[in-house]
C-alpha cells in the first residue's frame, strides 16, 4: 500500500549540508503496524514528515526518491492533491499532545474541522461524528467534552483527543511520531492498546516512531531500525527480538533494562556519541562505535542485504558468527 | 444543542467560560477599573449626547458671551455665548468617534501586514518590515498636520491621516506574535490535517497572536484622542462650528485669565480620556499575560 523507495531528505545549512534521510526505502502492507526505531537525531521524525510533504523549506527539502501511496507518487502531485491526502488519508499524530491542540479553538472545533474540510460534513453532522469518534477513544461524557479547551484536558485525554482527529477521515495509514513519549507509562499502555485496536477495526496501517524499544516489542509488526538517517536493520519485530544482527540494534537491546536480567547485571550503553550528521563518518555511519569493526567498515558502507526471509541488515559483518 | 453548528457553540463557550477569567483579571486591576468607568461616562456622553447637553451646543448668545460657571450654565459659556458644558459633552463624540475609528483602521491595516510579514517570512517579510521602518520614520504629529493640511479640513481627513500613520506599531507586533507561533506544533498538526495555507493563518495563527494588539489598541486610541486634539489646537481637525476638546482648549486659552473654565475643562476632559485608556490598556496586559496574572492579589 505503501512503498517508499530511496527517499532523500536533505538540510542545507550553515555548516553544510545535513543528510536527515538518506536514501531509505520501505514499504508497509495495508492494516500493517510498522516501528521506525532509533536515537534521537537518526531521521524518524523527519523520515515521517517528509511521507506528509511537511519538511519546512527551506532549509530542508526532499531531493530524491519517491513515496507510492495506493498507487499515487505522493512527491509528484501538487500542493493542492497533497493537502486532501493529509489528515484525509494519511493522519498524522504528533509527539507533544499537549501543545498540538490549538488553545483558543475547543477540542470539538479542531476533531470536526477535517471532517467538514475533507468530507464536506455539515457542521452539525460533523458535530455529532465527533462525539462518536470521542467516544471511540474512550473519553467518557463526549458531548460535554467537546465543548472544552484543551487547557481543560488532561496530557493523556489530549492524546486521545488527538487520536480522534487522527481517525476522523477513516484515513489508510496513520503516522504516529512518538505519540507516547510525554505521557506516563499506564496512560502510554491504554492509549497504545487503544491505537492497535482502532487500527485494527478500521483496517488503518500505523507507523510509530519511538524510541521506546518496549512499545515496538508489543505493538509492531515489522520493525525499521534508524541510524544516521540511514536503515540499518529491517525485520519482522519477532525476528529482531530474538537475532538482532546489525551491531546497532544489539547495542540498543543491551541497554534496557529488563525484568529477566539478573539484578547486580549492568546495562551495557552503546559507546560514543551519535555521529554528526554533517560530516558523517566515511563508510559505515555507526563504525566509530562499533564492537566489531572490520577494515571494510572504515572505507565502504554496507546496503542493506537479505539475511533471512524479511530480514535485512546493512553490516559488512555477520555479527552472529563472531558471538 | 444538535442543532447548533460549531461555531455558535464555540462562541457560546467562550462567552459563558472564556472570558470569565481575563474579565475577573481586568477588575482585579483597580486603575483599568477607573479606567473603564470612565470611559464609560465618556462613552455615554457622546452617544447621548442631545438628550445629556442642557444647551445646543451651537447655539450663541452674544449677550452672555464668556460668563463665568453659574446655575443656568454650570462652566460658564464660551466667547461667542455658547453653553461651555454642552460644548464639551459634544467634543466627546469628535475624540471617540477618531479614537474609536482611526485605531481600528490602524489595527486592520496592522495586522493584515503584519500577518502576511510573519506568516510568509524571507524576501516578502523583509520588505514589508523595511517600508514599515519607514512609515515610522516619519515624525508623526508633523505628518498628521501635513496630511490634514493637504487633504483639507474635516475629521475623516483626521482619522485617514492617524491611520495611515498608526499602523506600524500593529504590524510589528503581530509580525513578532506570529513568527512565534507559526513555530508551533498545533500550526505543524492543522498543516498535517490538511488545511490551506490562509485557513490556518486566520483560524490557528491570528487569534494565538491577538493578545498583544488587544492592549496596543487601548493605548492607541487614547494617543488617537490626543493626536485629534493637538491637530485642533494647532488649527486644523473639525470644521466650525462643531465642537472638539482641542478646539476649545485653543479658543478658551485666550481667555485663559478671565474664565480659566473655558480651557482647563475641555483640557482635562482630554486628559482624563487619555489616561483612562492607557489604565484600561495597563490592565489588559496584566490580565492577557498569564505570568503576571494573580500576582496583584
Amino acid at each position: 500500500m505503501l512503498e517508499v523507495k530511496n527517499l532523500k531528505t536533505y538540510f542545507r545549512t550553515d555548516d553544510g549540508v545535513v543528510k536527515a534521510v538518506d536514501d531509505i526505502s520501505f514499504d508497509l502492507y495495508e492494516g500493517e503496524i510498522l516501528g521506525l526505531v532509533g536515537e534521537s537525531g537518526c531521521g524518524k521524525s523527519v523520515s515521517a514528515l517528509s511521507l506528509m510533504r511537511l519538511i519546512p523549506d527551506p532549509p530542508g527539502r526532499i531531493v530524491g526518491g519517491e513515496v507510492i501511496f495506493e498507487g499515487q507518487d505522493l512527491l509528484q502531485i501538487n500542493e493542492e492533491e497533497m493537502r486532501k491526502v493529509r489528515g484525509n488519508r494519511i493522519a498524522m499524530i504528533f509527539q507533544e499532545p499537549m501543545t498540538s491542540l490549538n488553545p483558543v479553538l475547543t477540542v470539538g472545533f479542531q476533531i470536526s474541522e477535517p471532517l467538514r474540510w475533507h468530507r464536506n460534513m455539515e457542521p452539525e453532522v460533523a458535530w455529532k461524528e465527533s462525539v462518536r469518534l470521542l467516544g471511540l477513544v474512550q473519553i467518557p461524557d463526549a458531548e460535554r467534552r467537546l465543548l472544552a479547551y484543551p487547557h481543560q484536558f488532561s496530557g493523556g485525554m489530549r492524546q486521545r483527543a488527538m487520536v480522534a482527529m487522527g481517525l476522523g477521515c477513516t484515513p489508510k495509514l496513520i503516522i504516529a511520531d512518538e505519540p507516547t513519549t510525554a505521557l506516563d507509562v499506564t496512560i502510554q499502555a491504554q492509549l497504545l492498546d487503544l491505537m492497535k485496536k482502532l487500527t485494527q477495526d478500521f483496517g488503518t496501517a500505523l507507523i510509530i516512531i519511538t524510541h521506546n524499544l518496549g512499545v515496538i516489542a508489543r505493538y509492531a509488526d515489522r520493525v525499521n531500525v534508524m541510524y544516521a538517517g540511514r536503515i540499518v536493520e529491517k525485520a519482522t519485530a519477532r525476528d529482531l527480538y530474538a537475532h538482532p544482527r546489525h551491531p546497532y540494534t544489539i547495542g540498543l537491546m543491551a541497554s534496557v533494562p529488563r525484568l529477566d536480567q539478573a539484578m547486580k547485571e549492568k546495562l551495557v550503553p552503546i559507546e560514543g556519541q551519535p555521529p554528526d550528521l554533517i560530516n558523517l563518518p566515511a563508510g559505515c555511519a555507526f563504525h566509530p562505535r562499533c564492537r566489531y569493526i572490520v577494515e571494510r567498515c572504515r572505507e565502504e558502507a554496507p546496503e542493506l542485504n537479505p539475511i533471512a526471509d524479511n530480514h535485512f541488515v546493512a553490516c559488512w559483518v555477520n555479527v552472529r558468527e563472531k558471538e | 444543542m444538535a442543532a447548533d453548528t460549531t461555531e455558535q457553540l464555540e462562541h457560546r463557550r467562550i462567552s459563558q467560560v472564556g472570558w470569565r477569567p481575563l474579565v475577573r483579571a481586568i477588575l482585579r486591576h483597580r486603575l483599568s477599573v477607573i479606567g473603564i468607568i470612565i470611559i464609560l461616562i465618556i462613552a455615554v456622553m457622546a452617544i447621548f449626547s442631545p438628550f445629556i447637553a442642557p444647551y445646543d451646543p451651537n447655539k450663541q448668545n452674544l449677550y452672555k458671551v464668556l460668563k463665568a460657571p453659574s446655575k443656568e450654565h454650570w462652566l460658564g459659556t464660551d466667547n461667542v455665548g455658547r453653553d461651555l458644558l454642552s460644548r464639551v459633552i459634544y467634543g466627546s463624540r469628535v475624540s471617540m468617534y477618531v479614537g474609536v475609528i482611526s485605531t481600528a483602521i490602524a489595527t486592520l491595516i496592522g495586522i493584515l501586514i503584519g500577518l502576511i510579514a510573519g506568516y510568509r517570512g524571507g524576501a516578502i517579510d523583509n520588505i514589508i518590515m523595511r517600508i514599515t521602518d519607514t512609515f515610522m520614520c516619519f515624525p508623526f504629529l508633523v505628518f498628521v498636520l501635513a496630511m490634514a493640511a493637504a487633504l483639507g479640513p474635516g475629521i475623516n481627513n483626521i482619522i485617514i491621516a492617524i491611520s495611515l500613520l498608526g499602523w506600524t506599531g500593529f504590524a510589528r507586533i503581530i509580525r513578532g506574535q506570529v513568527l512565534l507561533v507559526r513555530e508551533l506544533p498545533y500550526v505543524e498538526a492543522a498543516r498535517a490535517v490538511g488545511m490551506s495555507k490562509y485557513r490556518i493563518m486566520f483560524k490557528h495563527v491570528l487569534p494565538n497572536s491577538l493578545a498583544p494588539v488587544i492592549v496596543a489598541a487601548s493605548i492607541t486610541i487614547g494617543a488617537a484622542i490626543l493626536t485629534e486634539s493637538s491637530t485642533a489646537f494647532l488649527g486644523l481637525g473639525v470644521e466650525p462650528p462643531t465642537a472638539s476638546w482641542g478646539k476649545e482648549l485653543r479658543v478658551g486659552y485666550t481667555y485663559l485669565e478671565r474664565v480659566p473654565l473655558f480651557s482647563i475643562a475641555p483640557g482635562l476632559m482630554i486628559t482624563l480620556a487619555v489616561l483612562a485608556f492607557n489604565f484600561l490598556g495597563d490592565g489588559l496586559r496584566d490580565a492577557l499575560d498569564p505570568r503576571l496574572r494573580g500576582e496583584g492579589k
